[in-house]
C-alpha cells in the first residue's frame, strides 16, 4: 500500500460523517461505552476497511451470526493475536498489492482487542507489530478494566482494589488486587520509537477520539490508541452514567488524554486544561464513590488511590506518560 | 502416462529444508514468517537468503513467537495471500491455538514441522508428536523421506490446500536433521513447469476485502458449530480425492512420483511380514529388509505418506495382503490401546473390518533422533514371526532400542 485512505481531520462535531459502519445486530449491554468506540472506530475510518477483532465482549456480543452488525469486512482473531492479525493482514495485502495480485489501493487495517486481551495476553504480539514500520495498521484497545465478557474477572488493567469475580472483598484480604494498572501507551512509546502515533482516548470526547482515530490511520506504519469505556456491568453503575463517567475519569487525573506524534507528546482536551493550571483535578473520589465495584473502599483507599493518582501528574514524566521521575543533578 | 518435461532440471546438493525454500520461491509464496527453534528453522534460513538476494518476491516477517508467526499467515492467507509457515517440538505446540483456528477457518496455511522431540527434557532429535498433535483439528499432514519428496510434497501441497473443493491447512512433516540437514542430489523443476502446475490461490467469495465485507468466524454457538464442524469433514473427505488427483497431475508434468500417493511399498510382492512407518524410518529399513531378503526372509516395508487425510480403503486392501504388520511408531501414545503409538492406532482400526486380518503389533522406536539400526529391524523381525509362529503377542518386546 503506497498510500493512505484519504481521512481528513474533522472540524465541529457536526461534521463527523453521518455513515454507520457498526449498525444494528449487536447484543452489548446497555450503556456500554466499548460499543461507542467500536462505532466512532469504523465511521471514522469509513468503508474502505478491514477490521480484526480478538476474542472478548465486542468479539462475542458483537458477531452473532446472521446478524453481524460490521458493514465492513470482519474477521474473528485469537485473544493474544491483535498484533498478528494486524501484522497479516497489512502483510498479506501489500504482497499482494505489490505483485499486482490485487488492485493497489489505500484500505484501513484495524485490529482492537480488549484490555486482557492486548494488555496481559497479546502484548508481545502488538509490541512486535508496532516495530514494523513497513506496515500500515492501527492497534485499538478498548479497554473496560477487566475480562467483562467471561465473568468480570481482575485484568493488567484494572484498577488497584477493584472488586472483581477473581477478587471480591472477603472477610480477611478487603483489598484482593493489589496491582497497579498497568501504562500501555506509555510503555509502548518508550520501547517502540519507531512507531509514530500513539494516543489515549475515551468515548466520551467522540472528536477528539475520531481525530486521533483519522491521525492513527494516515500518519503511515503501525499506530495504536488506548481507549478508555466506562462498563456498567464490570463497574457497577447505573448505564445512563457511561458518558459521565467517562469525563471523571478525565477530569479526575485517572484517565490522561494525550497523544504522541512523532515522538512528541500533546495533552488533550481536559487534560491538557489540567496541566496548564486552567482547571483543577476533581478528587477520585468523585469518581470512585459513583461505582459498586469500589463500594467496599475505605477512606485509606481511597486516599491511596488519590496519592497515586498525585504521582502521576506531579512526579511523572509527562502526566500520566512515564512513571519516571527526571532527578537534575 | 507420458512426461511433458519441456526443460532439463536443474540438479543440486540441497537438504529437505532447502528443498522446501526453493519450492516456496517457486510457488510465488506472498507471506512468509519464521520464528527460531531447532531443526524447521533451517528452512527459514535459506528463504531468508533467497529474499535478501532477491531471488524470491514476498514480505518475510520474523515473528515474536510461534502463536503471532502461525497468526500472521493465518491472516494473510484470509486477505488472498499464498502463506508459507513452520515449527518444530515445543514450537509447533505454541503456536496450537492458532493451529487449530487455523483448520477451523479453512484458511490454506501450508507449513513445514521439522519434526522434534517434545523437551522437556532437552532433545532436539525426531519424534513425531508434535506434528501428530493436530491430527483431528482439520489439518492435511503428510511425511517426507527424502529432499526430492519434500520439493514435491511441498508444490502439491499448496495446489491441494488452496483447492476450493479443500480449503484445509497441510503440514509437511519433515524428520529433523535425518531430513531437515542432510543433503542429497534433488532435481530442482523448471519454474515454467511450476507455473503450469501450481495456479494462484484465489479464495473467492470466501476472501476479506472492503469490496466483499464479510464478517469470518462469527459466534455460532450451538446453533451452527455441529454444521461447521461437517463442512469440515466433508472437506477432508474430498482431499482425499483431490490428493490423488493433484499426485497424478504431479507425475505427469513431472514425471516422478510413487504409483500411489498414499504409501509407497518395497519389496512387499510376496511379503509375509511387513514394517510400516513414516518418514526418514524408511532408510535404515530398507537396508535391511534388503539384507534380510538376501537371506530369503520373505519381508517388505510400506511407507505412509498422507496421514491425514487417512487413504483408510487403500491401506486396508495393501495391508492386509500380509500375515504379519509391524508398525514402527517413532511417537508415543501413553495410555493408549495396547500402549500403542499413534500410527499403530490407526493401522489396527483400519484393519479391524476387513476379511483378511494380518496380526498388528505395535514397535515404538527412534524416539528423540534416536538411530534405527539394522539389527533393531532383524530384532522387530523376530518378534513378528515369533507372534507369528505362537499366535501371542510379546508387549515386553515393544520398545525397541531402549536400555532397561
Amino acid at each position: 500500500m503506497t498510500q493512505m485512505v484519504d481521512l481528513p481531520q474533522v472540524r465541529g462535531v457536526k461534521n463527523i460523517p453521518i455513515e454507520e459502519m457498526f449498525t444494528s445486530g449487536h447484543r452489548t449491554c446497555q450503556g456500554c461505552e466499548s460499543a461507542l468506540t467500536m462505532r466512532l472506530m469504523v465511521k471514522a475510518a469509513g468503508d474502505r476497511t478491514i477490521v480484526t477483532g480478538s476474542t472478548g465482549c465486542m468479539y462475542v456480543a458483537n458477531t452473532t451470526y446472521y446478524t453481524s452488525p460490521w458493514v465492513v469486512p470482519w474477521m474473528h482473531t485469537q485473544l493474544g493475536s491483535s498484533g498478528a492479525a494486524a501484522t497479516g493482514t497489512a502483510a498479506g495485502l501489500k504482497a499482494l498489492m505489490r505483485k499486482g495480485k490485487v488492485k493497489d489501493e489505500p484500505i484501513n487495517v484495524i485490529s482492537f482487542c480488549g484490555d486482557g486481551g492486548g494488555i496481559d495476553m497479546g502484548l508481545s504480539g502488538i509490541s512486535a507489530s508496532l516495530t514494523h514500520p513497513e506496515y500500515n495498521h492501527l492497534v485499538l484497545l478498548y479497554d473496560n478494566e477487566s475480562y467483562a465478557n467471561t465473568d468480570i474477572q481482575v485484568s493488567g488493567s484494572s484498577p488497584w482494589g477493584a472488586n472483581s469475580t477473581f477478587s471480591p472483598p472477603g472477610k480477611v484480604h478487603r483489598i484482593m488486587n493489589t496491582r497497579w494498572k498497568k501504562n500501555m501507551v506509555g510503555m509502548l512509546a518508550a520501547g517502540h520509537p519507531d512507531c509514530r502515533y500513539l494516543a489515549t482516548s475515551c468515548g466520551s470526547y467522540g472528536l477528539d477520539m475520531t481525530n486521533k482515530l483519522r491521525r492513527a490511520l494516515t500518519i503511515g506504519g503501525p499506530t495504536f490508541i488506548h481507549s478508555i469505556d466506562p462498563c456498567p456491568k464490570g463497574w457497577d453503575y447505573d448505564p445512563k452514567f457511561s458518558h459521565e463517567l467517562g469525563m471523571l475519569a478525565v477530569e479526575t487525573g485517572l484517565w490522561v488524554l494525550y497523544e504522541i506524534v512523532d515522538g512528541e507528546l500533546f495533552l488533550n482536551g481536559p487534560s491538557k486544561a489540567i496541566a496548564k493550571g486552567m482547571k483543577q483535578r476533581r478528587p477520585v473520589e468523585e469518581y470512585l464513590s459513583r461505582q459498586g465495584r469500589f463500594a467496599h473502599f475505605t477512606e485509606e483507599d481511597t486516599k491511596f488511590v488519590q496519592s497515586k493518582v498525585d504521582d502521576m501528574w506531579e512526579r511523572w514524566w509527562g502526566p500520566g506518560v512515564i512513571p519516571i521521575n527526571v532527578k537534575e543533578d | 502416462m507420458s512426461t511433458t518435461i519441456e526443460k532439463p532440471e536443474q540438479e543440486l546438493l540441497i537438504s529437505g529444508s532447502e528443498a522446501i525454500a526453493i519450492a516456496c520461491s517457486m510457488a510465488d509464496v506472498d507471506v512468509i514468517t519464521a520464528y527460531p527453534i531447532r531443526p524447521y528453522d533451517t528452512v527459514m534460513q535459506y528463504v531468508s537468503r533467497l529474499v535478501a538476494d532477491g531471488e524470491m518476491d514476498c514480505e518475510f516477517i520474523v515473528a515474536e513467537s510461534e502463536h503471532s508467526q502461525f497468526e500472521i499467515v493465518k491472516h494473510a492467507s484470509a486477505v488472498g495471500a499464498r502463506v508459507f509457515c513452520g515449527s518444530s517440538g515445543v514450537g509447533w505446540f505454541y503456536a496450537f491455538e492458532a493451529l487449530a483456528v487455523t483448520a477451523g477457518l479453512r484458511l490454506p496455511v501450508v507449513a513445514m514441522v521439522g519434526n522434534r522431540a517434545l523437551d522437556d527434557p532437552g532433545a532436539f532429535g525426531t519424534e513425531h508428536n508434535d506434528a501428530l498433535a493436530v491430527r483431528d483439528l482439520g489439518w492435511m499432514l503428510n511425511w517426507v523421506a527424502t529432499a526430492q519428496e519434500a520439493l514435491d510434497t511441498a508444490l502439491m501441497a499448496w495446489r491441494i490446500a488452496e483447492d476450493p473443493r479443500v480449503f484445509l491447512p497441510c503440514a509437511i512433516s519433515a524428520d529433523g536433521s535425518f531430513l531437515t540437514h542432510s543433503q542429497v542430489l534433488t532435481n530442482v523443476p523448471d519454474k515454467s513447469l511450476v507455473d503450469k502446475f501450481l495456479p494462484r490461490y484465489d479464495r473467492g467469495d470466501k476472501v476479506l476485502h472492503p469490496d466483499n465485507p464479510i464478517t469470518v468466524a462469527p459466534q455460532v454457538n450451538e446453533d451452527w458449530l455441529m454444521e461447521i464442524r461437517r463442512q469440515t469433514d466433508d472437506g477432508m473427505r474430498r482431499a482425499k480425492g483431490v490428493v490423488e488427483e493433484v499426485h497424478e497431475e504431479f507425475r505427469d508434468i513431472f514425471g516422478r512420483g510413487t504409483p500411489s500417493p498414499f504409501f509407497e511399498e518395497y519389496m512387499t510382492d510376496d511379503a509375509e511380514v511387513v514394517f510400516v512407518g513414516m518418514g526418514t524410518l524408511a532408510l535404515p529399513v530398507r537396508v535391511a529388509v534388503r539384507q534380510m531378503r538376501e537371506q530369503g526372509i520373505k519381508v517388505g516395508f510400506v511407507r505412509i505418506k498422507w496421514f491425514r487425510p487417512f487413504a483408510t480403503e487403500e491401506i486396508k486392501a495393501c495391508l492386509s495382503r500380509f500375515k504379519a504388520i509391524g508398525v514402527v511408531d517413532r511417537d508415543y501414545s501413553f495410555g493408549s490401546p495396547d500402549f500403542g503409538g499413534v500410527l499403530y492406532n490407526d493401522i489396527r482400526a483400519a484393519l479391524y473390518d476387513s476379511e483378511k486380518k494380518p496380526l498388528v503389533i505395535s514397535f515404538i522406536a527412534g524416539l528423540g533422533g534416536r538411530e534405527v539400526r539394522g539389527q533393531n529391524v532383524v530384532e522387530m523381525k523376530d518378534v513378528m514371526y515369533e507372534a507369528l509362529a505362537t499366535g501371542k503377542i510379546d508387549r515386553d518386546k515393544q520398545w525397541i532400542g531402549v536400555r532397561r
